[in-house]
């Protein structure tokens, strides 16, 4: 899409705001040492499965806050400096049992959380996460394990002042997946999981599988569910109006 | 306890083998022990591992990065230990008690309590983290004085690395004075922890032969150490 094809972005220096406080809590017991009332800034979760648009929808959201005069920073999953190299290599190999991998996801956050995310809200910035606990915790609870076990495990992370859900269909996650990478991917599959051999068939199961579990999260979490069939021009339009009443401290 | 439940042992949980472990500070003299424990065992042609800290490459690497940058928190410390117990507790010695070994533990999860207590985390989210593991079927607690632990490992004047001196905590910037201040918060969180999960409580100050022939009447009062005879290999033809 060429830029002008784009929905336009706020730039007129009069109309920025300065976006308002809310108090800020921890799911649980936090980071040892951390003053949660000295976190200011949002933070902003997208999350969806791979293929569901989340990273066009932060990319434009990233250009309309900085047009519209936020500082912003980015944080997703396995990108710490502590151990995403080595998560990497796990994945390629499949050798890690789940309590294992859990724990390593679990890792990684914690460092991102400390180190990019905690920073970037004490100093009042827009912090935007390409997903953030849910995904871990979805991914782990259709592993099977335990709820009270990952509540406690992610209870050092800060809630969110939005959390987007980008909701799409399975079939069509195939054809955007296939269309992208002209695969499918192992995990993204689920192959682990032993649902089908047929890699397709076992997409299907295990996105179906996760949907659920998202909709399960959503009653204690509190995401919005974003219907991610539309044009990306419709979603980000729905998104920045949601984000503007979270700029506006409601 | 975690959530108001007691965690069970392998043998609550109907596994055939059975696991005991050893705590106590550096210098306590636990690694002796269990040592003379494995001898006894296996000269009694018992099924029986000792299972070492060896980490998996894979978590070896992060955790020797994190560490050789000092860019470990309180709380990414305990999640990559964690990481690294859960590695070895699924790929081995889940395996080994299913398989009806008698398994030998240098330290277990109540090293992370104490040291990630220390550090700051609250108890209750570390033994949360921990809780996919069973308890040990026996947990014997060598308790050493300070002092001794401390002489035990100072006196070479040993290089101290900077989280085993507990250097994070800025409790002094001399790493002898840290490690001794470090080493005494958990020895008391030790201390705190020997009742709550019933540590058998060796008094390390004795000889060593002292020490071990409670070590072994108490495993032989506690398992039924018939059940782990090794089979005899089938004679070949």
């Amino acid at each position: 899409m060429k830029r002008s094809d784009r929905i336009p972005v706020q730039t007129n220096p009069r109309r920025i705001v300065v976006p308002k406080a809310k108090p800020r809590q921890f799911y649980g017991l936090g980071v040892p040492g951390m003053d949660v009332s000295k976190l200011g800034g949002k933070l902003i979760v997208v999350e969806g499965a791979d293929g569901s648009g989340r990273s066009t929808q932060i990319a434009r959201l990233v250009e309309w806050l900085e047009g519209c005069g936020h500082a912003t920073v980015q944080v997703g999953l396995k990108r710490s400096t502590l151990v995403s190299e080595e998560l990497d290599h796990a994945k390629a190999g499949n050798i890690l049992s789940r309590t294992t991998f859990s724990l390593f996801y679990a890792t990684d956050f914690a460092d991102q959380l400390e180190n990019i995310i905690l920073p970037g809200l004490r100093a009042g910035m827009m912090v935007l996460a390409d997903r953030y606990i849910y995904t871990l915790m979805v991914r782990d609870l259709v592993r099977g394990l335990d709820m009270a076990w990952l509540k406690n495990l992610y209870g050092i992370a800060v809630v969110p002042d939005a959390v987007f859900y980008l909701n799409v269909a399975p079939e069509e996650l195939v054809e955007r997946n296939f269309a992208k990478n002209h695969a499918l991917d192992f995990w993204e599959s689920g192959m682990d999981l032993g649902l089908s051999r047929d890699m397709f068939d076992s997409f299907l199961k295990y996105q179906s599988l996760v949907a659920i579990q998202f909709k399960e999260l959503q009653a204690t979490y509190d995401f919005t569910i974003v219907d991610g069939h539309r044009t990306p021009d419709e979603i980000n339009i729905e998104l920045r109006k949601r984000i503007e009443s979270v700029l506006a401290g409601k | 306890m975690f959530n108001g439940v007691w965690m069970k042992t392998f043998a609550e949980l109907g596994f055939p083998g059975r696991l005991i472990a050893v705590e106590g500070l550096d210098g306590s003299g636990k690694s002796t022990q269990i040592y003379l424990l494995k001898r006894w065992l296996e000269l009694q042609d018992l099924k029986v591992f000792f299972s070492e800290w060896n980490s998996s490459d894979l978590v070896k690497n992060a955790t020797s990065k994190g560490k050789k940058r000092e860019l470990l928190s309180p709380n990414t410390f305990s999640l990559i230990h964690a990481t690294d117990f859960a590695d070895r507790y699924e790929r081995q010695l889940v395996p080994l008690l299913r398989a009806g070994y008698i398994v030998l533990c240098d330290r277990y999860i109540f090293t992370a309590f104490g040291r990630d207590t220390v550090r700051g985390c609250p108890p209750a989210w570390v033994r949360g983290i921990y809780n996919f593991a069973a308890m040990p079927d026996l947990v014997f607690f060598f308790k050493a004085s300070l002092e001794v632990s401390l002489h035990r490992i100072l006196e070479g004047r040993p290089a101290l690395k900077y989280f085993e001196a507990g250097m994070d905590l800025h409790l002094s910037t001399d790493p002898y004075e840290s490690f001794r201040i470090f080493q005494g918060r958990i020895l008391e969180e030790y201390l705190a922890m020997s009742t709550e999960f019933n540590f058998l409580v060796i008094d390390a100050n004795q000889p060593i032969e002292a020490q071990q022939a409670i070590v072994r009447d108490l495993v032989a009062a506690k398992v039924n150490l018939k059940e782990y005879k090794l089979h005899k290999p089938i004679p070949l033809p």
